[in-house]
């Protein structure tokens, strides 16, 4: 009697337990929904041609994002050709020549802090590093920060699908007589393609929504200018300003800013997870 | 075989390998190296001391790309200590307790943001781990196969989404809810307890720490939910089975098996969360209200590091306002360096005991 009762109760935390765990995935995809949906409906209603063809209005009238859309993307651009390139060599570093040795883990280490730390410290680095020596604020420091938000993303991924390439590639190279270069350039790049790739669409989608570093580094601008060393408008600062402030108008034009983003954000993270596990079989 | 054995250590080449297959792979792929090397072996020894002197190089280049890495972190570490050294100079230890926060007087301490920061984070983590567990246990033991892949995507993307955008849905949907249905309730059913009841008074403004707190809950929810299921996975499928084989239910192989086993682990997820709760800008900038004042009632508005350093760093017009925001940055980076460092620890730990 007593064992059934205290089989019973086993049974029924059991239950209750993975009852629970189910509500709480339920309670994650929710908000999940609920966000998503805002966003599309919002922005959905404040889609026009007008977004690609004007410039951010001046308080309380109409325009589009013409201005911060390229500026968004020359900073993305920028920031890519300073970040990727070095991010790839520091990845080949880490997978090729330091291996196991203690600087190549102390460096493994502090690249993971670099992927978790907060992005607003990387905007006061850059601030301090670019905009106060030059003066002011710029096109330039905003690529920069972003820069370093991208570089540890690649060099991690680097590292990681360098590593999976099979030893007797390396070797065979080698046997033939190539130099170690030579045996990274053609056989390993071409072989860790689709991971160093699938690392550089993550570090996209992932400083294409980044505001908090371009807050003080390329700051906004409200006319066009496709001049680095000026401030340069960004769809994720104006998207702060415009809903910040008490215009409908604006409010419309950082709905369409975020649906386009977060479009852009979830589509290039989701195709870097597809090509991966494509990779995978 | 182009190239003098000398260059190839014996372990890298064993008499069985089978070099056959891999010279043809090799070929496929560069086929200047041996072709030209075949055709032409006066011109050898140049060639390879070109080799090296690119090897020599290219290691060079490599070696200080990865240390650029190194020296970014304590650059930033560096350069943010260099411009908050005014403020820390002038107020000394008395910046991390001192309340007031006044630009006009210039009068500046870190005590309302550094008490906003670990209030929204701990409101946070209340939410974020009890629900990541949830989620763990619920994609390794409860879903059927087939859609264990499709909710960990859709989970995983809550951490696409960009925090601006969390910050943009909380005040124009969110905030209104809270002050139109949430608060009201918490006032009215919560408001007259002994001692708690003091959290839950004052206006329904809905901006404030506990707004702030449920969405930076939300956002952290994947990153601890993913460490959770990549280290459950970790467990040995026959230590789960001998518990299974013994008559353990479910939770009971969870919690009896699967969570002392990954133990440390599951921490380190945790203070993985909490290293992004604590330096998360955009979305709390949204909802927190920008308040320099200490409150009891978490229906307040408050302000947080970060949140007032995105809100008044543009703005500060005085050189020590600027260093005093500075000063923020630095306080920020040492402590989530600090946290993710030890996240990072507890993490390596399971992987090592895996390896061994």
């Amino acid at each position: 009697m007593a064992r059934t009762l205290r089989s019973r109760r086993r049974q029924f935390t059991n239950i209750a337990a993975l009852g629970a765990s189910t509500l709480a995935t339920v309670f994650g995809l929710f908000w999940l929904v609920w966000i998503l949906l805002t966003t599309v409906i919002n922005g959905y209603q404040a889609l026009n041609l007008k977004l690609i063809t004007q410039m951010t209005p001046p308080p309380g009238s109409d325009g589009g994002l013409l201005n911060a859309i390229a500026g968004s993307g020359i900073m993305i651009a920028v920031a890519v050709l300073l970040g990727a390139p070095i991010g790839i060599m520091a990845g080949t570093h880490l997978a090729e020549f330091g291996k196991k040795n203690a600087l190549a883990e102390l460096i493994r280490f502090v690249n993971d802090i670099l992927l978790s730390a907060p992005s607003i410290v990387i905007g006061l680095f850059v601030y301090e590093l670019v905009v106060r020596q030059s003066g002011h604020f710029s096109g330039w420091a905003g690529a920069v920060s972003l820069g370093f938000i991208l570089l540890p993303v690649v060099v991690r991924t680097t590292d990681e699908t360098m590593r999976l390439v099979p030893t007797q590639l390396r070797e065979a190279a080698l046997a033939l007589g190539a130099p170690k270069w030579k045996m990274t350039l053609s056989v390993l790049y071409p072989a860790a393609r689709t991971g160093i790739l699938t690392g550089l669409l993550l570090g996209v989608a992932r400083i294409s929504g980044e505001t908090a570093p371009l807050l003080f580094t390329a700051l906004n601008n409200q006319y066009w200018s496709a001049d680095l060393a000026e401030p340069m408008a960004n769809i994720p600062v104006v998207i702060f300003q415009f809903a910040l402030a008490p215009y409908d108008a604006w409010h419309a034009l950082a709905w369409a800013g975020a649906l386009l983003m977060t479009m852009f954000v979830l589509i290039v993270s989701v195709g870097a997870r597809f090509l991966l596990r494509e990779r995978n079989g | 075989m182009p190239g003098p054995p000398a260059r190839l250590p014996p372990d890298h080449l064993p008499p069985d390998h089978p070099a056959d297959l891999t010279r043809k792979a090799v070929r496929a792929m560069s086929p200047p190296a041996t072709a030209t090397a075949m055709t032409a072996p006066t011109a050898q020894p140049a060639r390879r001391a070109r080799g090296a002197a690119g090897d020599a190089l290219f290691r060079a280049a490599a070696l200080f790309a990865a240390l650029f890495v190194l020296i970014s972190l304590s650059a930033a570490a560096l350069s943010m200590l260099y411009g908050g050294l005014p403020a820390l100079m002038k107020f000394g230890l008395g910046f991390l307790y001192h309340v007031a926060w006044n630009p006009v007087r210039q009068d500046f301490g870190a005590a309302v943001p550094i008490y906003g920061t670990l209030l929204s984070s701990a409101l946070a983590m209340l939410i974020a781990v009890p629900v990541s567990f949830g989620i763990a246990i619920f994609l390794t033991e409860v879903s059927p196969r087939r859609l264990r892949g499709p909710i960990a995507a859709a989970i995983e993307l809550l951490a696409g989404i960009p925090s601006i955008i969390y910050g943009m849905w909380g005040l124009f949907v969110f905030v209104p809810y809270m002050s139109d249905h949430i608060e009201p309730w918490l006032t009215d059913h919560l408001g007259d307890l002994p001692l708690l009841g003091a959290l839950f008074q004052g206006p329904p403004l809905g901006i404030g720490m506990l707004t702030a707190g449920i969405i930076l809950g939300v956002m952290i929810i994947p990153f601890i939910s993913s460490v959770m299921r990549d280290v459950f996975a970790l467990v040995p499928p026959s230590l789960r089975e001998a518990a299974f084989a013994l008559g353990a239910t479910r939770w009971e192989v969870v919690s009896g098996v699967v969570l002392p086993y990954t133990r440390t682990a599951v921490v380190g997820g945790i203070f993985l969360g909490l290293g992004r709760a604590l330096g998360e800008t955009m979305a709390v900038t949204f909802v927190l209200g920008n308040a320099h004042e200490l409150s009891a009632s978490l229906l307040m508005p408050g302000n947080s590091i970060a949140a007032a350093i995105a809100n008044e760093f543009t703005e500060a017009d005085s050189d020590i306002y600027l260093s005093s925001l500075i000063a923020l940055g630095f306080l920020l980076f040492v402590v989530t360096f600090i946290v993710l460092a030890a996240a990072k620890i507890m993490l390596l730990r399971l992987a090592r005991n895996e390896g061994n």
